[in-house]
């Protein structure tokens, strides 16, 4: 059988994530190809209604990046990207997305090589889940619709 | 309908050996709104940008989409490309497909539609650019100086001699800091206050300062350019425009035996006092704990004895509402008291002192007159222990990091005691030398080989007090830990140099980051080290951490030449990368609920609150507004906002939504 290719979506930093995975390249650390990354200004940007349809538009993870606590370039940015994941974190389950389908990291513009274990693993972790199909299940059924944009 | 280019790069081999870069730009040009693909070598050269200029005046373009390095490297180099052609530069896009994409993936067609959904993503996202304006903010050419030690003097005079008006903020009643304090500077050893109050004086005297002593600064408003800056001029109890520094009112005030701060503890002065005689302004203040007046109403001695009748008892602190344009922060450091330490005694050792008090004691104008003497019995001690690292790069201690000061000073203080007391002995206990800067390590070389001063690699464990000496106890660490114990006369602890205080409470104020030492943070460690992460505040000197004389002045300067160039135009360029308020046309048609919720959240205190009334002057409703001056565009209330009523420009809704769309469009191969 041939082996499942997730697809994946980052949604990284300016600052930190976007520079390290910058880094990666620089330093010719190969890692898999099963991600697009989405830059932002800051992880505090990121609504988590874009995660949302990412997943209802064909993606089986998502990575979700940004600055170290306490180093991020608009002093607090990361920090209410993370008091919203908790909580988006909560809702996951209830909307029927595995909440393990999603990968909260730091990865400094340092991390050149961080970033790639971190895509790598979590290529690994979701190909292990296994395909993003819920979503899929209720447009089949006439819940939702095809291609979810509202 | 956009009308879209997309302009492939090779990159010489670095994207097309593992990219198939003719598939990549063929692909494209099938994509909707794509009228113009090509791929070519170098895309950032001459002709390669002149490649993407001709295309936009040939096709009429709407967007443009370069698929070639990071957006890091050359987004700025293909903006202006854009704009030279009469496109506005916010209307391309760069896809990242070097260092996201050829360098990290091997050749194959899995890295090729990797390479091709970036591109299309992008093409998706730039259909949904709008073009941007710069953003022109008028600037205020005055600058504010907080802090007037020798940091703070530079950055002064620096920025008055360009010719711009500075306000110099000094919290105590003289300008000078720790400077003024010290007995002679390392490496030359010329005299500390000899360098400096030439330097003070010209403060005093230069036409474009204005300089506010015995203040402080009560509030900070508004943002680069535009500060609202608010300053208590506390009272110094007499009218400065009489008053001539005659100083007649120190000598004769009737409490003489109060802790001069200057001194170190070590001296003394009067309630009515100038914290030393080269105090620029020499004009004195009322300690109002210590005064006799102030506590039993009766006294009056220097109103009495006052030839101009300048004293004034019943004066209050003043505000003064500044308008300023730049700030520089240069409140400098302090350093940890003898106190701090257990296993020195806790401070109840008279002998045992910390490096500003024996600075005063070898200083010719100290309490001594420059003669080493022991501050328990006045005798001059025949054998000092100095211990360098007594706090510092201790952990335990919750000091992690060097002071980067005191290895330096320690040798001079050792070097200053054998050049005063030639029989004595002097002791240093040291982790390591850092002696790093020119002549430094000479320096110390010098004090070890021709002033004979004994270095002893470690640490001392106790110091207590028996028959009059100071017994320490310490390891030799370089003959294998072997204890070490000195009957001394006298020690001095190189203690750690920390953030002053009050520096969390301004940067609060200043709304300016800071570390977990409470020392400022600066924007970038390398290559912004005068910056800080607000906009028109630079950072001078030992308050982003503790550093000597020669660095502290050329920080200085440099953060001066930061307000030179913030001034040297009348009005400031932003990138128009901010937060905007939807605003449907007609005053009060906003989605906006005004539910505030995005205040707290900024970081830059950008977001407003606006007020739409009737004609008869009725709020009818409440709106955020985003301060574009301030706003910095990380779009953290854009992602918060309940009504979606906020949009990020650059990276607003539309453009987001259809770039992750577009990305997941085809199957990852």
């Amino acid at each position: 059988m041939e082996q499942f290719e997730p697809k994946l979506v980052a949604f990284v930093c300016n600052w930190c994530t976007y520079a390290g995975a910058d880094l990666t390249g620089t330093s010719r650390i190969k890692y898999a190809t099963n991600v697009r990354i989405i830059r932002f200004p800051c992880t505090g940007r990121i609504d988590f209604m874009l995660i949302s349809k990412a997943f209802a538009n064909g993606a089986d993870g998502v990575i979700v990046s940004g600055c170290h606590p306490n180093d991020c370039h608009y002093t607090s940015g990361n920090f209410h990207a993370r008091r919203r994941w908790m909580s988006f974190n909560a809702m996951l389950t209830f909307m029927g997305i595995d909440p393990e389908r999603i990968i909260f990291s730091w990865v400094s513009a340092a991390e050149g090589a961080k970033w790639a274990d971190i895509v790598n693993q979590s290529v690994e972790k979701i190909r292990k889940i296994g395909p993003f199909t819920e979503y899929q299940k209720l447009v089949q059924s006439g819940i939702e619709e095809e291609n979810f944009n509202g | 309908m956009s009308r879209i280019g997309v302009f492939v790069c090779h990159c010489g081999e670095n994207i097309s050996a593992t990219v198939d870069v003719a598939k990549v730009a063929d692909d494209s040009s099938r994509l909707p709104g794509v009228v113009h693909s090509v791929d070519y070598k170098y895309m950032c050269s001459d002709p390669g940008q002149t490649l993407v200029k001709e295309a936009i005046k040939e096709h009429n373009l709407t967007g443009v989409v370069v698929a070639a390095c990071s957006p890091r490297m050359h987004e700025p180099t293909f903006r202006k490309a854009c704009a030279t052609a009469g496109l506005n530069p916010y209307l391309s896009e760069m896809a990242n497909v070097r260092e996201h994409c050829s360098w990290v993936h091997d050749k194959g067609e899995q890295t090729t539609q990797k390479a091709f959904d970036v591109v299309r993503a992008m093409i998706s996202k730039v259909s949904n650019n709008g073009a941007l304006e710069p953003i022109k903010v008028p600037v205020t050419k005055r600058a504010l100086v907080v802090g007037g030690g020798v940091a703070g003097i530079q950055a002064a005079l620096d920025i008055a001699n360009c010719g711009h008006q500075v306000i110099l903020v000094e919290r105590s009643p003289s300008i000078g800091g720790h400077m003024a304090q010290l007995s002679e500077t390392f490496p030359t050893l010329d005299c500390s206050q000899c360098i400096l109050t030439p330097r003070m004086v010209e403060v005093a005297q230069h036409p474009n300062i204005t300089l506010y002593t015995y203040s402080e600064i009560e509030s900070v408003d508004g943002f680069i350019g535009n500060f609202k800056v608010k300053i208590r001029k506390r009272a110094r109890n007499l009218d400065e425009d009489l008053c001539t520094g005659c100083g007649l009112c120190t000598t004769k005030c009737p409490q003489k035996k109060i802790p001069s701060e200057f001194e170190q503890g070590l001296g003394f002065r009067p309630a009515i006092y100038t914290p030393f005689p080269q105090a620029v302004p020499n004009k004195p203040v009322i300690d109002h704990d210590n005064c006799t007046y102030y506590k039993s109403g009766k006294c009056k001695v220097c109103e009495i004895v006052c030839p101009t009748k300048a004293i004034r008892f019943e004066q209050e602190d003043t505000i003064l509402d500044v308008e300023i344009g730049a700030i520089v922060l240069a409140t400098g450091f302090d350093i940890k008291r003898s106190d701090f330490f257990p296993e020195y005694g806790k401070g109840k050792y008279k002998d045992v002192i910390d490096g500003l008090q024996f600075e005063r004691l070898a200083s010719a104008s100290g309490p001594t007159q420059g003669m080493i003497r022991r501050p328990s019995d006045g005798q001059i001690p025949k054998k000092i222990v100095f211990i360098a690292c007594a706090g510092s790069r201790d952990p335990a201690k919750g000091i992690e990091y060097c002071s980067k000061i005191c290895c330096m000073y320690t040798a001079k203080h050792a070097m200053l005691y054998k050049h005063k007391v030639h029989d004595g002995e002097a002791h240093v206990f040291y982790m390591d030398i850092r002696a790093g800067g020119k002549m430094y390590e000479e320096f110390v070389r010098r004090a070890i080989v021709e002033d004979h001063v004994n270095y002893t690699r470690g640490r001392v464990s106790t110091i207590y007090e028996l028959d009059g000496k100071l017994i320490v106890k310490g390891a030799d660490t370089l003959l294998g830990a072997q204890a070490v114990e000195i009957e001394a006369d006298m020690v001095v602890l190189a203690t750690a140099g920390i953030a002053n205080d009050g520096s969390e409470e301004l940067a609060q104020k200043m709304h300016v980051s800071y570390d977990e030492h409470k020392f400022f943070a600066e924007a970038h460690p390398k290559l912004k080290p005068v910056e800080t992460n607000t906009g028109g505040i630079f950072l001078a000197g030992a308050c982003q951490t503790t550093r000597d004389i020669p660095d502290s002045v050329s920080m200085a300067s440099g953060a001066a030449v930061k307000v030179a160039a913030l001034f040297s135009s009348d009005l400031l360029t932003r990138e128009p990368i901010v937060a905007r308020v939807n605003r449907i046309p007609g005053p009060s048609h906003s989605t906006c609920v005004g539910c505030f919720m995005c205040q707290p959240v900024c970081p830059y205190q950008a977001i407003e609150r606006e007020e739409i009334k009737d004609r008869a002057g009725n709020v009818i409703k409440s709106l955020a507004r985003i301060n574009e001056g301030l706003c910095q565009g990380c779009g953290t209330c854009v992602a918060l906002c309940r009504s979606k009523s906020i949009d990020l420009l650059g990276y607003t809704d539309n453009q987001m939504h259809s770039e992750v769309l577009s990305v997941l469009e085809e199957a990852f191969v």
